[in-house]
């Protein structure tokens, strides 16, 4: 039986290659390859689901010479959001790329940093866990700059900068746990790791660099223009997915590697800043001009509330109350996915309908573009926290936990970020619907307008609804 | 044992020369080198650690440098594109 782990990485390597040697059937072999890509990834959480965590050794060599691949809860929870985030954005990307030169290089750089992803988030490995955010890094800033316009060159090009500063900085932290521990296996250098000066350190540099590129307040100057100035298709991609590998990495090392070596101030830290970052984020959000810029800074918002976990999660002892928080995370991080990537292909409609984003002047899109509309309210509801959203059981437990550890002040943090943005979010809405005329049609154009809709509804209604199966799926009991 | 301390602690000079500069300086190609100086660095300490211990040296880090190198080149090379792209630019205005 082939290797469904391999798989998941070498499909959409595959389809990169077969959409640059046939550049004349360059959409319908995009489609199949998403298809075939989503269905090989979903493969791997099925299987997760079924087994629990699997791993695989590529060539028969075994950890610490080989470079493994592994999928646990966590990792096929990621893999199956960016499974259908990204099978939804290909779908848009056929009506949003119809024709001319941008058409041919968004598919193999869009089908590479697919499988960069899902390398990142199956590696079992510090180093190879370093290429793959390399990868994903150059094919993030290749897309982002597609337009060749100056100021999409110029914010990506500092993205490029920042984000090998981050990347390097990683880099010298695996070297030093290389150095003290002489492996470079996740689970073995996490069963080897021991309190001292190497171990902080290598703690250190691998955080701070990460936190570049998960863009966490105050390292986030990069992330507006860049994602702002972006096709919508890849603003898309880059909020909800890129970001959110970074923030995976920061995730699974503090889990797995430095899991016994993480003091409460490092994790208090941490929180701190998710508390700038939400509050920061929202607030600038709320001010922004224009509904692209919005979104970003709606996502450095959404990051922030992620990181208010790491406290919570330090304070809680193993056990029940710890596998929710966890979850809720887990949950959190994939509500925002597909509400994000929801926002930001409808921003690109609005876009390209009015000719501009303004928020101001958008007086009258609930009339022209009513799914569009509809798909800015769902996906405001998931930014918001409102029920039945994944992000609403998401918060709830994070306030569960905040009380349960005797951390209140970060529920005045959460009310705060809520509440501004409501704000936000009702901004556009209310802007939106300011002209009389009931619109004739729901849905103007089916093939870009359905996948932004459905990822929102994903957010905002299966989610909530269904998000018992998350629990299942990571092997938490579930919660009452 | 001070050999691989000499070596170690170049490398992690060479970094934070990197980082320095780096963050210090304004113009793009500066910054590129900069990164690469880092990049330098961190292959340094590699090395030194491949050459602790037992002979023969250990060939892990060996094969981590040469992917590193792989790496660090194809950024450089992709932020000069772009820089270059930013430059025609403005000859063209």
């Amino acid at each position: 039986m082939l290797d469904s782990l391999a798989l998941a990485v070498t499909v959409p390597l595959l389809a990169a290659l077969l959409v640059t040697a046939l550049p004349g059937r360059v959409q319908t072999l995009g489609v199949i390859g998403a298809i075939a890509t989503a269905l090989v990834s979903l493969r791997v959480t099925v299987q997760v689901w079924q087994h629990g965590s699997l791993r695989s050794d590529p060539g028969g060599w075994g950890a610490p010479l080989g470079l493994a691949l592994q999928a646990d809860g966590l990792s096929a929870a990621l893999l199956a959001m960016a499974a259908l985030v990204a099978l939804a954005i290909s779908v848009y990307a056929t009506g949003y790329f119809r024709e001319g030169e941008r058409r041919l290089h968004f598919w193999p750089l869009w089908f590479l940093l697919w499988s960069a992803l899902n390398a990142l988030l199956l590696a079992a490995d510090l180093f190879n866990l370093y290429v793959t955010l390399e990868l994903l890094g150059l094919t993030a800033v290749a897309l982002g700059a597609l337009t060749g316009q100056r100021e999409a060159v110029a914010a990506n090009l500092r993205y490029l900068l920042v984000g090998l500063l981050g990347s390097m900085t990683y880099l010298l932290g695996v070297v030093l746990l290389y150095a003290a521990y002489g492996t470079l296996d996740i689970g073995l250098t996490g069963a080897a790791i021991r309190p001292g000066p190497v171990a902080s350190a290598a703690l250190v540099l691998m955080t701070g660099g990460l936190a570049l590129k998960a863009a966490i307040f105050p390292l986030h100057f990069w992330l507006p223009p860049a994602h702002a100035n972006a096709p919508a298709p890849v603003s898309a991609v880059l909020s909800a997915l890129v970001v959110k590998a970074a923030f995976y990495l920061i995730l699974r090392l503090w889990l797995d590697v430095f899991g016994a070596i993480v003091t409460p101030a490092a994790a208090g830290l941490l929180g701190l800043l998710g508390a700038a970052a939400v509050i920061w984020g929202s607030w600038r959000a709320l001010r922004a001009e224009r509904l692209k810029l919005l979104a970003a800074y709606s996502t450095l918002a959404q990051i922030g509330y992620l990181c208010l976990f790491f406290p919570l999660l330090q304070a809680t002892p193993e056990g029940p109350a710890r596998d929710d928080l966890l979850a809720a995370l887990v949950l959190m991080a994939i509500s925002h996915g597909f509400a994000k990537a929801g926002l930001f292909l409808a921003a690109g409609l609005v876009q390209h309908s009015a000719g501009h984003d303004r928020i101001d002047e958008l007086g009258g899109t609930a009339q022209h573009l009513p799914a569009t509309t509809f798909t800015i309210a769902l996906a405001g509801t998931t930014l918001i926290g409102l029920p039945p959203s994944g992000s609403f059981i998401g918060k709830w437990i994070l306030m569960t936990g905040a009380i349960a550890t005797g951390q209140w002040w970060w529920i005045l943090v959460i009310l705060i970020g809520t509440l501004l943005a409501a704000a936000y979010v009702f901004r556009v809405l209310s802007r939106a619907f300011n002209e009389a005329p009931t619109p004739r049609r729901f849905v103007t154009q089916a093939s870009t307008e359905v996948p932004a809709l459905l990822l929102a509804l994903t957010s905002a209604v299966v989610l909530g609804l269904g998000a018992q199966l998350l629990w299942r799926l990571m092997g938490f009991g579930v919660v009452a | 044992m001070t050999a691989h301390l000499l070596y170690g602690g170049a490398g992690i000079l060479l970094f934070v020369l990197g980082v320095w500069s780096f963050l210090v300086h304004e113009a793009l190609l500066r910054k590129v080198i900069a990164l690469n100086v880092m990049g330098s660095g961190v292959f340094h300490l590699l090395i030194a650690i491949a050459e602790r211990g037992s002979l023969p040296p250990d060939p892990v880090p060996h094969a981590l440098v040469l992917t590193g190198i792989v790496v660090a080149v194809s950024a450089t090379a992709l932020a000069l594109a772009m820089g270059r792209r930013l430059e025609d630019e403005d000859d063209a205005r």
